[in-house]
This record gives C-alpha cells, sequence and structure tokens, in this order.
C-alpha cells in the first residue's frame, strides 16, 4: 500500500511535467489541426534557458538557491519560451498555413532536428548539469502519520505539482474567462466565422504559441529541479510522452491534456516499480497504438467526421 | 512508357556490362556507388507509400532493418549448407535478399492496418512508434546480436546485384502505378472518400502499397548488410526514416525520376560536406557546421516546404486540404 | 421487387436525427428528385444509400439485397454510383484518369499483369482506354482528356464528376446538386443531359437539387424532406402546390 502511494506520488510529479508539456500540443492542435513535433524541443530550450540565465537570476536574490530566485528563473525560462515558440511560428509555420498539412508537418520535423542538433552545436552535446535553485530535500513527515510517514515527499516534487496546478489554472482562466481565450475557443471551432466576427487568427495563434510554449518552458525548469541533468536531446523522450497523453486526453481539449499527462505519469511509475523499468518507453508507445485503434478521439475528446 | 519489358532488359544488360568495369575503382568511389543504389530503393519504395498512395511513413527504416537482420541470420546460418562454391553462396544470399524482403513485408503488413484508420499526422507517429519497437526487439534479441550489433556477413552485395535490383524496382513500381491497376493508388491518395465510391477497395490499395514498400526496403536492407558486412540497431533509428523521406520530399512526391535523383545529390551531399570541412582555408564554424550534416538536413527540410514543397519533380497542391 | 428501397431508415448523430423514420422506393428507369430546405437530409440519405454512412434505425435494400454493413466500394460494385455536393475529382489526375480509376472495379487482371504485361494486360488496358475515351466524347470532355482534372471550368468538373460515376457502369446513379454554381444556359444543358443519361444507360438517377426549374423540368416524382422526415411525395405538379411544402421553404405566411 505505501509502495502504491510512494509511486503514485511519484507518478503525479512526473506526470504533472507531462501535462504541461501535453498543453501546448493540445492547444496548438485545437487551433491549428497540426501536430507540432518540434514542441518537444521547446521544453528543452527551456531547460537550457534556465541553465544559461539561473546564475545572474540568483545573484540578484542572494547568491544561492531561494524561492525567489526559483520564480525568477521559471518566469525568464517561460518568456525566453514564448518568444521562441512565437518566432518558430511566425517564420516556419504561418506561410504554410493554405498547405496541405504534410508539408507544415515535414516543416516541425525539420523544426525539431534543427532544435536538437542546433543545440548539441551550440550547448555541446554532453549531458549538463543544471544548478540547484531550490534547496531541494525529503520532507520529514510526522511520525504520527504512522506507516504513511515512511513515504518519501521531496521539497521538488511538491513544487512541481504545486506550480502546475497553478499553472493550469492560470490557463483555465485565460480560456474560460478572458477575450483572448474565447477567441481561441472559436477559433479552434470554425476559423473562418471567428475571422468573420473579428477575432485576428493570426495574433491568436501566436498567443497559443506563446502560451503553450511558455509551458514547455515552465516543464523544463520543473523536471531539472529533480533530474538536473540536462542535454540537447531530452526533448524527445519527453515530448513524445506528452504528446500521447495528449492523445490519451484527446488532442485538442485542454483537461484531456492534463487529465492525460497524470495518467501517462502514473502508469510509468507503476511500470517502473511494479513490472520493469525497461518497459517504460514501450509502455507509451502500446499507450499510443492501443488508443489511436480504440478510441482515437481520446477519453474527453469528441469525434471529429468529415463532411462527405 | 511503351514497351517498358525491354527497357528493363536493356537495363539489366547495361548493369552486367558495367560491373565488369566495377573492379578497378576506388574502393571509395566503389561505397558510395553501391550506397547510392541501396538509397534509391529506398526512396523508391517509400515512394509509392507516401508519394503515390499518400500514406506519410515514417519508419521504413524499420522495414529496412527487419530485412538486414534477416537476410544476415539467413546467409549466416545457412550460408553453407549447399556448399562453399560461388553459385551455391550465391543462390544462398539470393534466397536471403528474398526472405529478407518477405520478412519486411509481413512487418508492412502489420504497420498497414492502423494505416487504414489514421490520416496524416496520427499515421505519422504509430509508423514511427512501429519502428522503434522494431528497433526495441532487435537490441533485445541475443541471436541477432543485440546492443552489439551484427557481423561476419559475406560481402556478397556488388554494383551488379545493386543496380539489377534498382532496375527491378524502378520498372516494378512505374508498370504498376502506371496501370489502371494502379489508377487505385493515387486515387486513395488524392481523394479516399471518392475512391471508395468509385468502387476502389480503399483498404486493399494501402495495406498493398505498405507491403510491397516493405519488402522492397527489405531487400534493400538485405543488400545494404552483404555490403558492410556489419549492422547495427541505431543504423535503421528515426533519423535513417527522416534520410529517406528527405529523400522522397526533395524528389517530389508521387515522381519516380525525382525521387532518384534526389537519392543520388542526398548520397553524395554528406561527403561533399565532408571534403568541404577538410579545406583547412575556411573558417571554422563553417567547417564545423559542414561537418553537421543534421543541421543543414533540418535547413533543407524547412526551406524546402517553405520555397518548394513540390520538390525537384514533384507536384503542387494535390492533395485534398482538409480543412480545420 | 424495386430497384431501390429505403424503409423506416434512421440516421441519429447524438441527439440529432438527420433523417427521420424515411421510407421511399425507386424502381428501373425512374428519374426521381429528393428536394427540400438546408439541412433536411438529403446528402445524408446518399450517404446512407452508397455505404458511407450505416443507418442507426430502418433497412435499405439494393434489388432486394441489404446493403447495411458494406462497405462503399462493394455497394458500387453492385450498381449504385454518385457526384458529390462539393466536387471530389481526383486532383493531380488528368481529365482521362479521373475516369479510367473508376474502371478498376472492373478490371479482370490482377496485379501480377500488371506488372509482366502479357498480351491480356495490354487488351484488358486498349478497352479501357477505349471505353473511357467514349464515354468523354459523349459528354464532350474528349479534348481535354490530359488536362488535369482540377484545372477544368467548374461546370465541365461537374460533368466529369457524372462521367466518372457512370464509368462504374451503375443501375442507379445519384447526382448530388449537379447544377450548383452554373448559369441558365449551362442548367439547360445539364437537364438535357440528364435525361440523355437516363436514356442511353438505361438507369435511374435520383436528382438532389436546389433550383426548381431543374427539378420541375425534369423530374417524374418528387420527394420532399424537411427536417430529415419525408413531407411529400408525388409528380412535380402536385409538389410545386403542396401547402407544405411551400411554408417548409417559405415559412407558415407563405403557404
Amino acid at each position: 500500500m505505501i509502495e502504491f502511494l510512494q509511486q503514485l506520488i511519484n507518478g503525479l510529479s512526473q506526470g504533472s511535467i507531462y501535462a504541461l508539456i501535453a498543453l501546448g500540443y493540445t492547444m496548438v492542435f485545437g487551433v491549428l489541426r497540426f501536430i507540432n513535433f518540434a514542441h518537444g524541443d521547446i521544453y528543452m530550450l527551456g531547460a537550457f534557458a534556465g541553465f544559461y540565465t539561473a546564475p545572474k537570476l540568483l545573484s540578484l536574490t542572494g547568491g544561492g538557491p531561494s524561492y525567489a530566485g526559483a520564480a525568477l528563473v521559471l518566469v525568464a525560462a517561460m518568456a525566453l519560451c514564448a518568444a521562441a515558440g512565437v518566432i518558430i511560428e511566425r517564420i516556419c509555420y504561418r506561410p504554410l498555413r493554405a498547405q496541405p498539412r504534410l508539408t507544415v508537418l515535414i516543416a516541425a520535423i525539420g523544426v525539431s532536428l534543427f532544435l536538437e542538433n542546433g543545440g548539441q552545436f551550440i550547448f555541446g552535446a554532453d549531458p549538463q548539469a543544471f544548478p540547484e535553485i531550490i534547496a531541494d530535500s525529503a520532507i520529514e513527515l510526522p511520525a504520527s502519520w504512522g506507516d504513511f510517514a515512511s513515504l518519501t515527499i521531496t521539497i521538488g516534487q511538491v513544487i512541481v505539482i504545486g506550480s502546475t496546478v497553478i499553472l493550469l489554472a492560470a490557463l483555465r482562466t485565460i480560456v474560460l474567462h478572458t477575450r483572448t481565450g474565447m477567441a481561441m475557443r472559436a477559433l479552434s471551432l470554425n476559423p473562418l466565422a471567428a475571422s468573420l466576427m473579428g477575432v485576428n487568427n493570426d495574433a491568436v495563434i501566436s498567443f497559443t504559441f506563446a502560451i503553450g510554449s511558455a509551458m514547455a518552458g515552465a516543464a523544463g525548469i520543473l523536471t531539472s529541479i529533480q533530474q538536473p541533468s540536462i542535454d540537447p536531446l531530452m526533448g524527445i523522450n519527453a515530448g513524445l510522452k506528452a504528446f500521447v497523453a495528449a492523445v490519451l486526453g484527446g488532442i485538442g481539449n485542454i483537461p484531456g491534456a492534463a487529465l492525460g499527462g497524470v495518467i501517462i505519469g502514473v502508469l510509468e511509475a507503476l511500470v517502473v516499480g511494479y513490472v520493469n523499468p525497461t518497459y517504460r518507453d514501450p509502455l507509451v508507445f502500446a499507450v499510443l497504438i492501443l488508443v489511436l485503434l480504440f478510441k482515437p478521439s481520446g477519453l474527453l475528446g469528441k469525434a471529429e467526421r468529415e463532411k462527405v | 512508357m511503351r514497351h517498358p519489358k525491354s527497357l528493363l532488359f536493356i537495363a539489366l544488360a547495361l548493369c552486367a556490362g558495367a560491373s565488369f568495369f566495377t573492379g578497378g575503382i576506388n574502393p571509395y568511389y566503389y561505397d558510395i556507388l553501391i550506397t547510392i543504389g541501396i538509397n534509391i530503393i529506398l526512396a523508391v519504395s517509400l515512394n509509392l507509400v507516401t508519394g503515390y498512395t499518400g500514406q506519410f511513413s515514417l519508419g521504413h527504416a524499420g522495414f529496412m532493418a527487419v530485412g538486414a537482420y534477416s537476410s544476415a541470420w539467413i546467409t549466416l546460418t545457412f550460408g553453407f549448407v549447399l556448399g562453399t562454391s560461388l553459385p551455391a553462396a550465391g543462390s544462398v544470399y539470393l534466397l536471403a535478399l528474398f526472405g529478407g524482403g518477405l520478412a519486411a513485408a509481413a512487418a508492412g503488413l502489420l504497420v498497414g492496418v492502423p494505416s487504414l484508420r489514421l490520416r496524416g499526422d496520427y499515421l505519422a507517429i504509430v509508423t514511427l512508434g512501429f519502428s522503434e519497437i522494431i528497433k526495441g526487439v532487435i537490441q533485445n534479441a541475443e541471436p541477432l546480436g543485440a546492443q552489439r550489433g551484427l557481423g561476419g556477413m559475406v560481402q556478397h552485395t556488388n554494383f551488379f546485384w545493386t543496380y539489377a535490383i534498382v532496375a527491378l524496382s524502378i520498372y516494378g513500381i512505374l508498370t504498376l502505378v502506371h496501370s489502371t491497376y494502379g489508377s487505385g493508388f493515387l486515387a486513395v491518395r488524392d481523394d479516399e472518400i471518392a475512391a471508395e465510391s468509385m468502387g476502389i477497395n480503399t483498404t486493399k490499395y494501402k495495406v498493398l502499397a505498405f507491403v510491397i514498400g516493405a519488402f522492397m526496403a527489405g531487400v534493400a536492407g538485405g543488400l545494404y548488410a552483404h555490403f558492410k558486412q556489419f549492422i547495427h540497431p541505431e543504423g535503421f533509428n528515426f533519423l535513417k526514416s527522416v534520410d529517406i523521406v528527405v529523400m522522397v520530399i526533395l524528389g517530389g512526391m508521387g515522381s519516380t525520376a525525382g525521387v532518384c535523383l534526389a537519392a543520388v545529390i542526398l548520397t553524395i551531399l554528406p561527403e561533399f560536406l565532408r571534403t568541404v570541412s577538410d579545406y583547412t582555408w575556411l573558417p571554422g564554424p563553417v567547417r564545423d557546421l559542414a561537418e553537421n550534416r543534421m543541421i543543414l538536413y533540418s535547413l533543407l527540410l524547412i526551406i524546402l516546404m517553405l520555397t518548394r514543397p513540390q520538390g525537384l519533380f514533384g507536384k503542387l497542391h494535390f492533395i485534398r486540404s482538409k480543412k480545420s | 421487387m424495386s430497384l431501390l428501397e429505403v424503409s423506416n431508415t434512421t440516421m441519429q448523430f447524438g441527439g440529432l436525427k438527420c433523417v427521420n423514420d424515411l421510407t421511399f422506393r425507386m424502381e428501373e428507369n425512374e428519374l426521381v428528385g429528393l428536394i427540400g430546405p438546408n439541412g433536411a437530409g438529403k446528402t445524408t440519405v446518399f450517404n446512407l444509400v452508397t455505404g458511407v454512412y450505416r443507418q442507426t434505425a430502418g433497412t435499405i435494400r439494393f434489388q432486394g439485397k441489404s446493403v447495411s454493413g458494406h462497405r462503399p466500394y462493394k455497394i458500387t460494385g453492385r450498381g449504385i454510383a454518385r457526384t458529390f455536393q462539393n466536387i471530389r475529382l481526383f486532383g493531380s489526375l488528368s481529365v482521362f484518369d479521373n475516369v479510367r480509376t473508376a474502371c478498376n472495379m472492373h478490371l479482370r487482371h490482377g496485379i501480377s499483369h500488371a506488372l509482366f504485361r502479357g498480351r491480356g494486360f495490354h487488351e484488358e488496358e486498349d478497352e479501357i482506354g477505349k471505353s473511357v475515351m467514349e464515354l468523354l466524347e459523349i459528354f464532350g470532355l474528349a479534348a481535354m482528356r490530359d488536362r488535369p482534372g482540377n484545372s477544368l471550368p467548374y461546370g465541365d468538373q461537374r460533368r466529369l464528376e457524372i462521367v466518372r460515376a457512370l464509368a462504374t457502369r451503375p443501375k442507379l446513379l445519384l447526382l448530388d446538386e449537379p447544377a450548383a454554381g452554373m448559369n441558365s444556359s449551362e442548367k439547360e444543358r445539364l437537364m438535357q443531359l440528364i435525361r440523355f443519361t437516363k436514356e442511353k444507360f438505361r438507369l435511374s438517377i435520383l436528382l438532389v437539387e436546389h433550383d426548381m426549374k431543374v427539378v420541375m423540368g425534369i423530374c417524374e416524382r418528387i420527394i420532399v424532406l424537411d427536417y430529415g422526415s419525408k413531407i411529400a411525395e408525388g409528380p412535380p405538379e402536385e409538389i410545386r402546390h403542396n401547402p407544405q411544402v411551400i411554408a417548409a421553404y417559405l415559412g407558415k405566411e407563405a403557404a
């Protein structure tokens, strides 16, 4: 029982990372009906953004790891990733909007490879150590919890889960209670009608990329708190799993992405804990293939019919 | 194209003739020559799946791997069962190539099935997934050398076999596609619903495309395994699939001539870049960049999509754009 | 046994009944019109009859055999062909090849013949070539045989779609708004063409159309749908004066 709870906690923490990245996939798909192959690499950019800015930002807050410093690093990474996302969309995807979907998918593959190999070229291919921005340690659980006191919950995990909840709440507010959010929803339902109703499609799409990329950047920082080894190819694996999470939840559906992320994270933890760690990655592919074969619209998504 | 069979026989005769002169070629150029042939077969086979039938496949290297490992296993296990004479070894080799192709075709059947319900982006990801699974299986298979790779194959592959198979592949694809039977592939690509309504069994054509494409890639894998004499799972990863996809896109999806030319160009290009990085008179960063083939590849992809998505010889805008 | 029997057929998408308890018949050699305001379910009926959709209730029989659950290509094989509301030509193929693809289903020879190219292959390809050109000649498209299907003027594209459907040798032809986007002289020619097609190829035609002149001009019988249900059926004269039909199109006040 304790073991199971432990895996659940680990899975929740890892799942939060996947959820944040999955949001970007799902939002972009919602407004453009396109899978941004390069999204996982934005997550990598976030981690490296933190890597390079942390020393300067931490020195502003007193020199060592601190919550304020970590918050600064998080915001900086989110801003840089948002910018990267917007630039990529503007240069590589927007000109291809009228083309068949295959064309922009191939362009996205090109962007992804460019970021990965360019990252190896510029940052170096070897893994680097992410600086400590928070003093991470296991939380002392009160003895009155009995058996549960033997659970390992780290500050890092709490921060990851907590930050994710806050970011998700913020996103929900934006999507449901702002005009831009309403424009995003309108765009995802009917781009032509949205533009006729005065929505500036280009701006809303840029905004969507900005937010999605910011979320991925946040994920890059949050993951580095717990796994400080970063390298330019780290986006491949995480990106793929987040993509599966988005599909599992129902691609285009924002709560679905969060739900999918958590499920994948927990499933992974359970497989690692109870079955065999080497089955971690094949499991995810298996989930993808099963979902696409049996319920392609995902858990929370709606099946889209092509009009004949 | 009038009399394709005559053209085929002429091509085969030319291959036989040319192979007499290849003995004296510098091994470096010989290597490139054989690699060009193998890449042409890979590109032409993927072109059937993606270019002519419109099924976007990112896992073609997986079929090549199945063929490479199956054929290698056959020659390694049965290579001398018929004796050690040249015809005996040769016939085992040919059987191995064919066996590798069949094994790959079976894999193609497996992969083709999900293609029936998935479109575009999703299909691409699933084919990628299958290819990774194939790689994973090989990496865990001791009899196939697992993570260490598999070696010791006899170098049966030579100019004649390579280019004879190139000629057969091109012949096969062109005759298939330029027939009424083959127009079914094109119809599926252009508009599946309309094709189905005009009496075309779209399932059959999609699966057939995968099976034939996989078979040919498997044979190419066999040629490769018996040329390099050593194969390793990482040689058949996603990047290899991307290599082949770039050839098809550069050539122009749906143009066999185009993808052949693209295969030639993209085989020679990395070698050319390698010599550029040796030119000491160029500034350091330029030379470093030249060594980094993948950065340039990825830029090539992006720029190609932005400026000329139909590639060298392809036609523009033929896919019915599925509106959001 | 009627050529086509649609009995108590309902097509429900979630809470919406696109086709509601529809019953009608078609016999051989009939020209029937299917009309109704936008959203009445007309194209859905086409999709049901051709197997693109499967009905949620009721039966559809073609020549006595049910079409339910069969793939569209099999149903086409039995003798039902159609055109589409939004033209669906094979964009990258020439006019000639567009029609040729529809001959696929009648091929006697398979893949090995395409590869080995024996005499049988060439004979059959020549046969197909001839019948395609005949069809194109009849419909005045022969001169454009090598042009890409997409490059034709709109009216010609619609004609090409009809030719392609005819190449499947149907007994029942479903035309979905063939007159859309045409001017009046083109519509006149279309009306003649449809009558001619029915006579020459001895088939039945079910026509969905919004242009009342065309419908009233050529249809022997008209079925009227509104919100998925049949509200009237009969010869053009009756339908023209039917108050329910008028109400459906123009609102209750006009009836």
